[in-house]
């Protein structure tokens, strides 16, 4: 019995689907939305990580650590406009967030 | 079966039922607690995978950093629970069946494809090092560094240049002028000149001013 890459990537599987269910299970809060990004996004490191230790080449974690830098950043910026929104809307409702009708 | 393999599976289902509950919770505190547990344990996956650094690095910015600033964010919004839970059993079926779909897609991804050298057990330089004897070579931190600030520089650059857009632009977004403050300006008490202010009048004695 040994841990192989296919378990690596099986985890990583199980945690993007989850988080794809959790954007569409969650369709009213924003920050749960959000968060089930931020679990995609911990799937794909999951994965480059495995995938960098199975080929020994370092480029993999090199870009887990973009990937990170990406999603807090994304995450500051969301977060910040959804304060906002809230102060000026005084609701995160995704259905109420129509206020640019393209 | 090793440590390490116990290690693996205890890891995994951590991490999978933290993330299941996440996205299930009823709160959203109790959800960005599951993500703060969903993240450790996917520190310990990547410690056995031997990405040591990228694991301190998932416990310190996204525990530390991320995670907090979801919490804050969930606490000081005043969000009426009840309401936004409104509407999840309609949006149960789709979401499940596209997870459901997703995930079987993966897992026959991963069944059907061979990778390389086929079965090889995953272990970490690390432990590979030690486990022949003796020396561990340079540590899963050291090598990175070495290619990072190197190989990988005007990327490491451009990720500071996002940090720093990011940070400019939730600050920009969330600085309120409110109405009705008097904020100290700073720039226009510099500006001021003491010809201006300071004003020299002769006052007869006895009358005042």
């Amino acid at each position: 019995m040994e841990i192989t890459l296919a378990h690596y990537l099986v985890v990583g599987a199980i945690l993007f689907a989850l988080g794809i269910f959790g954007v569409f299970l969650n369709r009213k809060n924003v920050i749960v939305i959000l968060m089930s990004i931020e679990l995609m996004l911990l799937a794909a490191n999951i994965n480059l990580v495995a995938f960098s230790t199975h080929l020994d080449d370092l480029a993999g974690q090199v870009f887990a650590m973009f990937v990170l830098t990406v999603a807090a950043a994304e995450v500051s910026v969301g977060l910040a406009i959804l304060v906002v929104y809230n102060r000026v809307r005084g609701s995160i409702e995704v259905e109420d967030i129509n206020l640019m009708k393209g | 079966m090793t440590v390490a393999v116990l290690a693996f599976y205890l890891f995994a289902a951590v991490t999978t039922a933290a993330a299941a509950m996440v996205i299930t919770a009823r709160n959203p505190v109790h959800s960005v607690l599951f993500l703060i547990l969903a993240f450790l344990s996917a520190a310990g996956l990547f410690v056995l995978a031997g990405a040591e650094f990228l694991a301190m690095i998932l416990a310190i910015v996204y525990v530390g950093a991320v995670a907090v600033l979801f919490m804050f964010v969930v606490m000081m919004l005043d969000i009426d629970f009840v309401r936004v839970r409104e509407g999840v059993h309609r949006y149960l079926p789709i979401g499940g069946a596209i997870g459901l779909v997703l995930a079987v897609e993966l897992g026959f991804a991963v069944a059907a494809t061979r990778f390389g050298s086929g079965a090889a057990p995953l272990v970490s330089p690390l432990a590979a090092g030690l486990a022949e004897g003796g020396t561990a070579g340079p540590t899963n931190t050291e090598r990175l560094g070495q290619v990072l600030y190197t190989d990988y520089f005007y990327l490491f650059q451009a990720a500071g240049i996002v940090l720093l857009a990011a940070m400019v632009g939730a600050i920009a977004l969330s600085l309120r002028e409110r109405a009705g403050v008097r904020r100290q300006k700073p720039g226009a008490q510099a500006a001021r000149l003491a010809r201006e202010t300071v004003e020299v009048r002769k006052v007869p004695p006895g009358t005042g001013l």
